[in-house]
């Protein structure tokens, strides 16, 4: 099944309890309302807490880039050895 | 005619590397395949399409050094995008199994060997590089880059549900047989590729494993993806809902 028609499944599905919910008032009508509400504002505030988290604990690695330079120095001695041009931007 | 590499000792490898004005980086890039590929039987395909940098006068010096057939040069007449590059490439693997990377040294050949190691050990049908789990990250991006990767990342995640934590990467070993049966159902281009080929590759089933990569952001050269790259990933994104 294509990813948006499970999408939309699930979308509807829900809208479908929300109304089986306003029509049965086991809860205050006035509270079922909002609910929409709620779960869009719960879906927001949990992706932005995921990005923050993300970018929290972001893995960077800053020796990586200190080993990537010795690596480039190694290289270019043994290539301009064997006739490679390895000049130009530095 | 699929040849899964049971028997270890037959594999070969075909490493696809796409260019651009990569003069320095892909001479610096050969170097270091053949110093971390010691006892695996592989083949670097260069794709370069007509860089005005002398990029394969490069690769011709490199020939001479490490032998043409070892180091194939495989251009073509102009710039035409990276996914077509790919395919150009795959057409001249004689591998069983192809490995795609950056010529821009963010993908850095030492971690050859653990995706070898990866598919041979699980028998995986493609082994991803992800920045994003324990022992992988990345260097050289602000926070803005950083940002907008984490977005793209989450929104990922939640609406196409991959399987994979690394959606964007494009750092990747394939069965070849896969490769092509994937390649020919992917239809974006640019940076959106990347993660069309791992969604349909999830979604036909192949075992997809993962290994930790560092990604140093480029040194030589400049960025060959501009502009508009968050509208194209949201496009990205919505062709895959609906056709995924
Ligand atoms: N053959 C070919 N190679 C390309 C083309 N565009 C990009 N490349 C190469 O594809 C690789 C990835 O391109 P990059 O410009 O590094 O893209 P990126 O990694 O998203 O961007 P950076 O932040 O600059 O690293 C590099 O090896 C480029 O040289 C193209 O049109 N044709
Ligand atoms: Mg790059």
């Amino acid at each position: 099944m294509k990813r948006i028609i499970k999408i939309i499944t699930l979308l509807v599905a829900v809208s479908a309890l929300w109304i089986g919910l306003l029509q049965t008032s086991v809860l205050p009508h006035s509270y079922t309302w909002l609910l929409p509400m709620y779960s869009i504002v719960s879906l927001g505030c949990y992706g932005l807490l995921m990005v923050g988290v993300g970018l929290m604990r972001f893995p960077t690695c800053p020796h990586e880039a200190v080993l990537l330079q010795q690596d480039v120095v190694e290289a270019k001695e043994f290539l301009k050895q064997r006739g490679v041009d390895v000049s130009g931007s530095d | 005619m699929e040849d899964d590499g049971n028997d270890k000792g037959k594999n070969k490898y075909s490493i696809i590397v796409p260019t651009y004005n990569e003069r320095l980086n892909i001479a610096l890039l050969v170097y270091l395949v053949f110093k971390h590929l010691r006892d695996v039987d592989f083949e670097i395909i260069v794709v370069d399409d007509g860089s005005p940098d002398g990029t394969q006068e490069i690769v011709e010096q490199l020939q001479n050094v490490y032998g043409e057939d070892r180091i194939l040069l495989r251009p073509r007449a102009k710039k035409l995008g990276l996914g077509t590059a790919y395919i150009h490439g795959l057409k001249h693997a004689s591998g069983n199994f192809v490995v795609i990377m950056d010529a821009d040294l963010s993908h850095h050949p030492k971690y050859l060997p653990s995706f070898i190691k990866k598919q041979l050990e699980t028998g995986a049908s493609i082994v991803t590089g992800t920045r994003y789990v324990k022992g992988g990250g990345v260097h050289g991006w602000n926070l803005m880059r950083k940002l907008t990767s984490r977005g793209a990342n989450v929104l990922a995640q939640t609406l196409l549900w991959p399987g994979v934590s690394d959606l964007t990467g494009s750092f990747r070993l394939y069965k070849k047989w896969v490769l092509e049966d994937v390649i020919s159902s992917c239809v974006s281009k640019g940076y959106v590729f990347q993660m069309e080929m791992i969604v349909r590759a999830s979604r036909k089933g192949y075992l997809i494993e993962e290994v930790p990569i560092t990604f140093v952001d480029r040194v030589y050269g400049s960025s060959k993806l501009g502009g508009s790259e968050i509208v194209e990933y949201l496009k990205g994104l919505a062709y895959l809902l609906v056709t995924t």
